[in-house]
Order: C-alpha cells, then structure tokens, then sequence
C-alpha cells in the first residue's frame, strides 16, 4: 500500500468514534437522499399512468380555422371583418396517410385513430349525456392499457361485436347497468343505436367514468353519420414520453396537422410534477451536503490535530500533495463507507415503503429500486466526500512545518 | 570536496518588531565532517539549522546541498531532496504518535520507495537494535519515554542513509551512557560512510569530541 493511504488509513482506525460519526452522516444522507429520489420517479410514474390512461402521449387533429376575409391586402384598404370559425368539420381528411406518416417517425411507437363525440345514454325518457369513443379495441388498448381498467366483463367482445359498448362504472352506477344490459345511445346527428354492454371500466377519475365510453371506430362514424374515413384525432404514443415536445413538433411539421402533447393538454398537473420533483430534490441535496459538513469538520479537526503530524512528515519529505493524499484518503474511505452503507440502507427503506399499502388507484406505495438514482446518488456522494476532504487537506499541505517546530 | 555551502544567508522576523535573526553567514562543510554548532539559547542555532534543512525557505542568501543550488527551488522538489538526502532530529518534536516505533523509522523509507516493504522492516531493526530499541519496536511511540523517542527519532533520520544528518539537541533528552552511543553512532557514520552531521548541542563532550565547532552568537558565525 502507498504509504501516503497507509498512513489516512491509520488515522482513521486511531480516531474511530469520529470516523464513524462521518461515515454515519454520510449513511443517513446517502440513503435519504436516494430514497427520495426513488420516489420522486415513483409519483411521476404513477400519476404520468394515470393520465396515460386517458390521454395518447400525443394527439394529432384538425383545429378549428378561423375565417379569413377574401381582400388580398387588409392594410390598405378599409376593411370590416368577422372572423368566425369556419364550419367545417374537425375531421382528418388522410387519416391513413397520417398513421403512416406518424408511424416512419422514429420515436414513434404506437398510432391509432380515433373519433370522440358527444351523445346521450337513453334509459326511458331519462337522457344523460356522455362521450363516446371511438376506437379499434386492440390498438387502443395497446396504448392506454384499457383492459387494466376493467372492472366487469370483458373488452375482447368489443372487437368482435360493432355493437358492443364498454361503459365507465359511474354511468353503469346512474343507470343501474350490468354486464350484457342493452342501452340506447344517441348522438348530436340524430343517429340512435341499441348497444350491448360488454365491460365496464374504472379509471378512478370520477368524471371521465361518469360519461365516458368506448364504441368501436366503425359505430361511431355511423353515429355521426360519416363514411369510414372520417377520424377526429390521432393518438401518437412514442418511446419516452418526456421527449414529447419535439416529436409533437415533428409530427405537425410532418403531417400539416395541429398537434398537443400529452404535457400541453396537462399543463396543470405537469406544473405540479415539476415542484414537487424541484422540492424533493433541493431537499434531498441539502441533506447530502449536510453530511458533507460532517466530513469537512472532523476532517478540518484532524488537520488541527495533527498539525505536529504534518510538519513532521514534511520534514521528512512529504510534498504537498502527498499530504493532501493522507487526508482525502480518509475523506474518500468515509465517503466510500458511507455511500456504500448508505445504499444499503436506502434499499431496505425502500423495501419496507414498497410493502405499505397506501389505497386508491395507487394501492401499494409507488416507489421502486431505480438504479439510475442509486447511481447519481453514488457519484454525488462520493464527489460530496471529495470536495468535503479536499479542503482540509489543502489547508493541510499548506502547513509551514518551521513555524510549527518553533512553537 | 564541500556537501554543503551558505553564501551570505541573512534572516530577518518581521513579528513583533524587526529583528535580524542571522546576519550575513557564509561557511561550508564537508562531506564527512562531524560538525557541531554551539552557542547560548537564542542566538538563532535553530533557525540557521531551519534554513539548511531547506524547510524555511523565507531568507536572503544562497544554500547549495550536494553541489546542488537549493535557492529557489520549489517546496515539492526541496521535499524530495530532503527525502532523498537529509535526515532531520528535531529539539522538541519526535515522532508520529499513533505508529508504531517501528513504523516511524520506516516512513522515510517507504516514501523514498527504494526497497520493498520487507528490507525496510529489516532495515528499520537493525537500526533500533543498534539504538537499544529493538524491544520497544512494536509499542506506540507516545508510549515511550522522551529519551527513547529521541532515539526512534535518530533511528529514522538515519533510515534512508541521508548525505546529512540535521539534529537539534539530538541528546539533550539522553543520559550520559546513550549520548555516548549516539555519539559513538554518528562518528561512525561519518568516518566509514562518509556522511555528514551537524549537530546543535549545549552538551560540552559531544562537541569537543567532533570534527569541528562553530559557534553562534546573536546571528554572527
Ligand atoms: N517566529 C519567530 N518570530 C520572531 N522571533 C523569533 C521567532 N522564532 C525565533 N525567534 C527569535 O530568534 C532568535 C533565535 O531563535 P532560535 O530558536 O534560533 O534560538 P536557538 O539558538 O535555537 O536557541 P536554543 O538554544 O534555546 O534552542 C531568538 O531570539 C528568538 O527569540
Ligand atoms: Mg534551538
């Protein structure tokens, strides 16, 4: 071993109790500090799921367009206008071609189309008004995991049967319907169809599972008495859905569509996201550095411990940086120790947590192992521990041995 | 041939008042020359000897160690020339306390790097052994008395068998029968080695018995 290791070494071993009061710090803040973490990318998991079961990642449609007056130039002249939105319809006019399109996209995983409207659920002469989507039961389900959702029966039938209905359970609960009733629907066009119930879902977003329903793509073309062209969006979902600003971009570019993502449409909620992963983390920082204040002290302790130490070894013949070795071999053994039991520490919390059931649409409590954080916390301890050792140390090198050995 | 050479070294303290400790200094030693330096306390033996180890580089003046100009030198390179070429006995500070007294001989030896861990061991006994320590190796330097620390002390000056042994008052912990082994130590060291020794010393003896003395008084050779 190099003698300048040997000897931090044989200072820590010498200064046990302070030694392990760093190396604790450095546990407590490790461990805290990934735990935290883990479960900042735990709530952005489950409340990013929740909103992916309703929402695409990306949603490609026509805007509304506003009328424009005929005059070529309105600066000139005086013109009196009224801009209005035109009414034609919000219909994608090539859906084909925009699926595939939207498919060559590299980051693009998954496409399907789909058509929303409002309509009404008919019991007697009661009429609740709903929405109903439409869609292809298997693509769909691919990309918002509808089958997760279901409470009762089963959303297989709904690819097989153009007149099967899979409604929330907040509108089974108002019209008292279970699995294989029929229902009355009717839409804005004046079109009314007798669908049968298959499945009832449960998203646990009350609004949506007290209107909403899937029909398929075909029925709801009927309803708005369109040929089987007509689709009103198109749902994009793409490899990681943080990116999805520019492969919005893209995908506008690309198809001459208006496009949203996922983040424009929960503009809100994502807002949230972002102060609470802003909080977590300042917090999770703080505490780190924290412990870092505990190496820097007991580090700047045994500097002015050991003050003869020094002066001495530069006697001998220790440089500088030989010194500043001694003393960041302690800072990065304590950090090292720390961060290791640190991890330790934070994949027990984090089993412990795991097994605690929290209820709702979240059951368990949604934190998880992640890796990446374990790594980042590693690589921010150990440069922690440096920067905490390096400073002592510094101040150690610097030590004048003559004026020392004169005292 | 000259292993060590001042030419005009001039020191002065700033705090609390200015005060020339060395005044114009100019002489030079012999490679094998046992020289002892006396004077009354406070005459600035110990700074002079500060200012040839190359530790206090704050001095006006031109010190050349082994044909080698040491003025101006970095601290990193005056380091490893003492590392490589002086062996230092301090007057009131010896050893690293948590080692053991083994290991303090050895640290000099191991930073050098020059032989194994093995022959440093062995080399590091011999030494002891010659010093009356041989027993004591294993114990922690605080726990020896001040006679004994002082003699570990010499034990790793001597380790790397430095071109100049430095001491302060190397026996002025010591009672008559070890100074004489410490004095019996050195002039060998400089008669069959050939190395060279200058020594502070308030002990009459020890000085009469060396090559040559020089004495200080008030900054002035
Ligand atoms: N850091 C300092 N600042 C100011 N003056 C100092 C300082 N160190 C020493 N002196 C003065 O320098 C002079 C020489 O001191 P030095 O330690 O060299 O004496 P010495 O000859 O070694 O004495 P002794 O035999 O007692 O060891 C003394 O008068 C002392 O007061
Ligand atoms: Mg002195």
């Amino acid at each position: 071993m190099n003698i300048n290791n040997d000897i931090g070494t044989t200072y820590l071993i010498t200064n046990k109790k302070m030694t392990l009061v760093a190396i604790l710090g450095i546990t407590l803040g490790m461990s805290i500090y990934i735990f935290m973490n883990c479960m900042v990318v735990g709530f952005d998991k489950t409340s990013n799921d929740s909103i992916f079961k309703n929402t695409a990642h990306i949603r490609v449609f026509r805007d509304d367009v506003v009328s424009r007056p005929l005059a070529p130039d309105i600066t000139k002249k005086a013109v009196i206008i009224n801009p209005k939105v035109v009414p034609a319809s919000n219909t994608i006019i090539n859906p084909d071609e925009v699926v595939s399109l939207a498919k060559k996209h590299p980051d693009v995983v998954n496409v399907t189309p789909q058509v929303t409207t409002t309509m009404f659920y008919n019991i007697g002469k009661t009429q609740v008004p709903g929405i109903a989507t439409g869609i292809l039961p298997n693509e769909a389900d691919q990309m918002f995991n509808i089958r997760s959702t279901i409470v009762e029966g089963s959303f297989e039938k709904l690819q097989s049967n153009l007149n099967a209905i899979a409604i929330g359970s907040g509108v089974a609960e108002k019209l008292s319907l279970a699995i294989d009733d029929n229902i009355n629907i009717s839409s804005p066009k004046g079109v009314s169809k007798n669908m049968k119930i298959v499945a009832i879902f449960k998203t646990n977003n009350s609004i949506v599972d007290k209107s909403k329903s899937y029909i398929n793509l075909s029925t709801a073309q009927q309803l708005l008495r369109e040929n089987n062209t007509y689709v009103t969006d198109i749902n994009v979902n793409v490899k990681d859905p943080e990116n999805c600003d520019q492969i919005s971009k893209d995908l506008k570019v690309l198809t001459g569509y208006s496009s949203e993502s996922w983040k424009q449409a929960n503009e809100t909620m994502v807002a949230g996201f972002r102060m609470r992963r802003i909080v977590i983390t300042f917090i999770s920082y703080t505490i780190l550095i924290v412990a870092g204040f505990g190496i820097y002290n007991i580090l700047n302790m045994t500097v002015s411990q050991k003050i003869n130490d020094i002066s001495i070894l530069k006697a001998i013949g220790f440089r500088g940086k030989d010194v500043v070795r001694i003393f960041l071999t302690q800072a990065m053994s304590i950090g090292l120790m720390g961060v290791v039991s640190g991890c330790i520490l934070a994949v027990i919390l984090i089993t412990l947590l795991k097994k605690v059931y929290i209820g709702g649409d979240i059951g368990y409590f949604p934190i998880d192992y992640e890796l990446t954080k374990f790594l980042q916390g590693i690589g921010v301890g150990l440069i922690i521990s440096f920067f905490a050792g390096y400073l002592p140390a510094r101040k150690a090198a610097q030590v004048d041995p003559v004026s020392i050995f004169r005292r | 041939m000259n292993i060590l050479e001042t030419h005009h070294i001039t020191k002065y303290f700033l705090e609390p008042v200015k005060f020339q400790v060395l005044k114009d200094i100019s002489f030079s030693v012999q490679k094998g020359e046992f020289l002892s330096m006396i004077g009354k306390s406070g005459s600035g033996k110990s700074t002079l000897l500060y200012v040839l180890s190359t530790m206090d580089t704050d001095y006006e003046g031109k010190l050349t160690i082994d044909g080698e100009m040491v003025t101006g030198k970095s601290l990193d390179d005056l380091a490893i020339l003492r590392n490589h070429k002086i062996g230092f006995v301090f007057q009131f500070h010896y050893l690293l306390p948590e080692f053991s007294c083994l290991k303090n001989v050895m640290i000099p030896a191991l930073k050098l790097g020059k032989y194994s861990q093995k022959e440093i061991e062995e080399q590091a006994y011999q030494r002891l052994d010659t010093l009356g320590l041989r027993d004591q190796a294993l114990k922690p330097a605080s726990k020896l008395s001040g006679g004994q620390q002082q003699r570990v002390a010499i034990a790793r000056a001597l380790i790397n068998n430095p071109l100049i042994i430095m001491c302060d008052e190397p026996t002025g912990n010591l009672d008559s029968k070890n100074s004489a082994i410490v004095f019996e130590i050195f002039k060998e060291l400089t008669s069959s080695l050939g190395q060279t020794i200058i020594a502070v010393t308030h002990d009459e003896d020890f000085a009469r018995n060396s090559d040559r003395i020089i004495e200080m008084r008030d900054g002035v050779l």
